[in-house]
């Protein structure tokens, strides 16, 4: 069967597709009109730290951005491989430029792009902002778990992989973060603050933010530092400022601290052939 | 006719039988680019072959929260070894190695590359190179396992003792060298060997995105071989660059790394840029629309892409963010005006729609969603919370499976150049949409699984088994691309030797297209005139010029 | 020639305007010596061919209505076999391998090296086999 190509030949009136086209466009604009004034979420998390909000914010509007700009230019070619398919062997209209579009199609994003940036900047601002706070909490990392010590207190937690380590926050005010890494590269990710900073060893992260309400969040590290980086859990633990006094004031002594570390880390349910139950990872003491 | 065409009188040589080694002897002494850019091509799909069923062994892991194909250990080689040997070994010399040797001196006039026997060194060295690379696998200690990206303080003598570490270091400064001297052949051939008449702004927007390429190619990889010889110290002679004991920083490599990483990422997407750029033109019917805003676009690119490296750093907490963030999203102005030309091109055409067109658009389709996705990443605070995430993993996914798209294009369009012989369509048209679907339907999954907070480089999931459901559908979608590449080497089996396709069977516009297929021993046995970026087409279609300001040559308005 | 010039020079002159604003705003070391060095890259090859632009004869490539017969006679002697590519190539890669395996991989490879770089020296001189 001979395969060698051929410009198709013919095909059928152009007349009815202008029309066809407009009720494909007329669909979902209206649809989108009526559905109210939310904005979606686009995927992310509305998040339960008030940075986390403008960050979400910042995501929608860049979102709503992307939206139109790849709709409309997926739009155009869909218009342009349906409109302008081959019909016989004609050869079009040589057009090779069109200077005043060229330079619209310039000047238009870089406009765009200076807005986003213009808003990205005040976001920025608030997120990497350090309020000054008596609420401190000094997170180390290693290889495999997380430590978790306040300043100026003993409470302290220190748990590895499937202890899934947890971390007490006071709700309402911000708390100050400095993050260490005493061995490999770590990522200090909670997915539900819209945030993460990696802990590289001999650097001094500092980084701040208040909660919004109550409840516990999933924390995971999201940076390749061996073996068992897949299992570096933690979870932080949102609760009201008294409770979280109180909790502090539990590790005075021996017998409080030791419950309280106990509460705090989980003892592996769940096994699977490659789970290690005592994995190789320890305090932390390679450089 | 013959006034149109001038003989070439400076090669005695071209018409005869070519004597001499035969077989193997003749390969290992070859420094014909036709030859040459053929190894590289064959090389590097079967890197690419060899990457993608690492790629299938991650998928297959990934659709269980808990999967037990694979150890952590083997694991962390997977991703790794995946990730190195498509980008260096696949996609990066594809793009500049394999259809750049081939199609570059055609596309100028050229009667070889300027430096024909650094030319077949380069491509001794890739081959080395990935060989050594490769060996990483079959060493007591494993593979490579800290990622493509090689983060110290992973790879210093602690935490990756083994040899395979240092097999990919010494891989990585051989195929360096190779891009280096390839870089250094591009310059020179195009500076050097245009034909008469073939200005620089009448070369194809390939060859021009060639020569940017080449620029970047030697500001970029000096950069990394400097930097691997570092580590190399540090990890052999007790050297503290890298190592915070002894005064070092880890984030230094980083910097350094993606220095040229970033270029690197431009250095593999800008060829295939080019030849979208001159399929997309020759299914349409009519010149690339906006030929020097291509070319305004392409150095934009190139001078913006050397400022915007730390923009994967972030989350480091130790870069300047305001400056990366705005270089990063002002990158997004050119690509956008490659993209409208693009559409500016089919525009009024008359579109046929070959597999090489197809997977132009394929390309252009799944390149706008990549990088829509990466202008998120540019704003800092948004790249937060999607950094070391699957957003990511998804983004360049989209990206350089769009490259691939473009890879099938440029294989589909040149193959009867360079063979003889055309590849099937039907075929074509199957692979086309398998790979062009399976892409999205791996790659959206995972913008929504990072969204939903999956971190990149799991082994496993255990904890949140929620995330099987989107895994289990990306999954599906490696499969589909899996199976479109089981189709073209079905192809290429079926179409070998089977239609012959003549000097110019897609009735294109540029100057390899006025040879013969495949081309003569040094190239050209005569050559058009050359008076505009169209040659060949000027040639076949004198009566249908492109337009200047509105009108054709002869004054009259159309 | 002088577009090549141009390229170059645009380009480092674009760097130099990068960091004008990076070093002064961030004084982050090693990018900024990298950027410096790009501004090199631009400027001195992008200088010499703008400079040697202005003295050399202009070239049948660089003119819009040039002939075929302008660039007729010897072009550049294009070595049509040679086995020192491949044997540089193998030197190169077996000095890798010293690298890692050992010093005493060096002995062969250094002489592979040293073979292909005066093989492939006179080679040259005599014009190649074709």
């Amino acid at each position: 069967m001979d395969s060698t190509p051929q410009p198709p030949q013919g095909s059928p009136s152009r007349s009815r597709r202008p029309r066809r086209l407009a009720a494909l466009i007329a669909l979902p604009l209206t649809a989108l009109l009526l559905s109210g004034c939310t904005v979606p979420s686009f995927g992310a998390k509305k998040s339960d730290t008030v940075t986390g909000r403008s960050t979400y914010q910042l995501w929608q509007g860049f979102s709503i951005a992307a939206a139109v700009i790849g709709g409309f230019v997926i739009l155009l070619i869909v218009i342009a491989v349906i409109r302008f398919r081959a019909k016989g062997a004609t050869i079009p209209r040589q057009s090779q430029y069109h200077l005043p579009l060229e330079i619209a199609y310039t000047i238009i994003p870089i406009v765009m792009v200076f807005v986003l940036f213009g808003y990205t900047v005040v976001v920025e601002n608030k997120v990497v902002a350090e309020p000054a706070t008596p609420y401190q909490v000094s997170i180390n990392a290693f290889q495999w778990g997380w430590k978790f010590s306040y300043p100026g207190t003993n409470a302290l937690i220190v748990g590895h992989t499937n202890q899934n380590p947890m971390m007490l926050i006071p709700v309402g005010v911000p708390v100050h973060y400095t993050l260490t890494s005493t061995d490999a590269n770590h990522g200090f990710y909670v997915r539900d603050f819209n945030f993460s900073r990696l802990a590289i060893p001999g650097i001094k992260n500092e980084f701040s933010f208040q909660a919004i309400d109550t409840g516990t969040f999933n924390g995971q590290c999201t940076e390749l530092c061996g073996l068992y980086h897949s299992l570096m859990y933690f979870r932080v633990k949102v609760v009201t400022l008294p409770e979280f006094l109180a909790w502090e004031k539990k590790f005075d002594t021996p017998a409080g601290a030791a419950a309280a570390q106990a509460a705090n880390l989980v003892v592996e349910q769940e096994t699977s052939s490659i789970i290690p139950t005592k994995p190789t990872g320890t305090t932390g003491t390679k450089i | 006719m013959s006034e149109h065409v001038d003989t070439l009188t400076h090669d005695d040589h071209a018409s005869h039988e070519h004597h001499g080694a035969t077989g193997i002897l003749n390969w290992l002494t070859t420094t014909d680019h036709k030859i040459i850019g053929m190894s590289y091509t064959i090389t590097s799909v079967v890197m690419m072959l060899i990457g993608g069923a690492l790629a299938e062994v991650i998928r297959i892991q990934l659709t269980t929260p808990t999967g037990s194909l694979v150890t952590f250990s083997q694991y962390n080689q997977l991703f790794t070894m995946h990730g190195s040997v498509m980008i260096y070994l696949f996609a990066g010399p594809f793009a500049f190695g394999a259809l750049a040797n081939i199609i570059v001196p055609l596309q100028i006039g050229a009667p070889d590359m300027a430096f024909p026997r650094l030319n077949a060194l380069s491509y001794w060295l890739y081959l080395t190179g990935s060989l050594t690379m490769l060996a990483g696998f079959f060493t007591t200690g494993g593979a490579a396992n800290f990622g493509w990206v090689g983060y110290a303080p992973m790879t210093d003598s602690v935490n990756a003792p083994g040899v395979g570490t240092d097999l990919w270091i010494g891989a990585l400064l051989l195929t360096g060298f190779s891009a280096i001297f390839t870089g250094v052949n591009l310059v020179a051939t195009i500076y050097y060997l245009r034909a008469p008449g073939m200005t620089l702004f009448r070369m194809p927007i390939f060859t021009w995105n060639l020569l940017v390429t080449a620029i970047l190619i030697l500001l970029a990889f000096p950069v990394l071989t400097a930097g691997l010889i570092m580590l190399f110290c540090d990890r052999h002679f007790s050297t503290h660059i890298y190592t915070v004991v002894g005064g070092g920083s880890p984030v230094l490599w980083q910097n350094i790394f993606w220095f040229w990483g970033h270029p690197e990422v431009y250095i593999l997407a800008l060829p295939f840029f080019g030849m979208v750029t001159e399929i997309i033109p020759v299914f349409s019917r009519k010149p690339v629309f906006g030929y020097k805003g291509m070319i305004f676009a392409t150095l934009s690119i190139a001078a913006l892409s050397l400022g915007v490296w730390a923009h994967h750093m972030f989350t480091t907490g130790v870069v300047l963010l305001p400056f990366f963030s705005i270089m990063s999203l002002l990158i997004a102005v050119p690509t956008g005006i490659k993209i409208f030309n693009w559409i500016g091109t089919m525009w009024g055409g008359q579109i046929w729609f070959s597999t090489a067109m197809l997977m132009s658009i394929g390309f252009v389709i799944t390149f706008l969603i990549g990088g829509l996705t990466g202008i998120y990443l540019a704003s800092p605070p948004l790249d937060f919370f999607t950094h070391d995430t699957y957003f990511v993993v998804a983004h360049f996914h989209s990206v350089v499976m769009a490259l691939v798209l473009g890879a099938m294009a440029g294989l589909y369009y040149w193959a009867p150049k360079m063979t003889g012989y055309l590849l099937d369509e039907r075929l074509g048209k199957i692979q086309f949409w398998l790979l062009f679907i399976g892409t999205q339907v791996f790659t959206f999954p995972q913008y929504i699984v990072g969204l939903n907070g999956m971190p990149r480089r799991m082994a496993l999931y255990p904890n949140s088994p929620e995330w099987q459901t989107l895994n289990v559908w990306s999954s599906i979608g490696a499969l589909m691309i899996g199976i479109s590449t089981l189709v073209f080497a079905i192809n290429c089996f079926y179409s070998w030797k089977r239609t012959p396709a003549g000097d110019n069977p897609w009735d294109a516009h540029t100057l390899e297209w006025f040879t013969t297929s495949p081309p003569p021993h040094h190239n050209y046995y005569r050559l058009p005139k050359i008076r505009s970026e169209r040659p060949t087409w000027d040639y076949n279609h004198p009566d249908k010029p492109a337009l200047v300001h509105g009108h054709n040559h002869d004054g009259e308005s159309s | 020639m002088k577009n090549e010039g141009r390229i170059l020079l645009g380009l480092g002159l674009f760097f130099l305007i990068m960091f004008g604003f990076y070093w002064p705003l961030s004084h982050e070391q090693s990018g900024s010596t990298m950027m410096f060095f790009a501004v090199l890259l631009g400027f001195l090859p992008g200088g010499y061919y703008y400079w040697w632009s202005r003295r050399m004869k202009p070239r049948p490539e660089d003119s819009d209505d040039a002939d075929m017969a302008e660039s007729a006679g010897f072009i550049e002697s294009f070595p049509g076999s040679s086995i020192f590519p491949f044997t540089l190539g193998m030197g190169a890669w077996m000095s890798v391998m010293a690298m890692i395996f050992g010093i005493w991989l060096a002995i062969p490879a250094l002489s592979l090296i040293v073979w292909a770089l005066l093989g492939a020296t006179a080679e040259a001189r005599r014009g190649g086999h074709h």
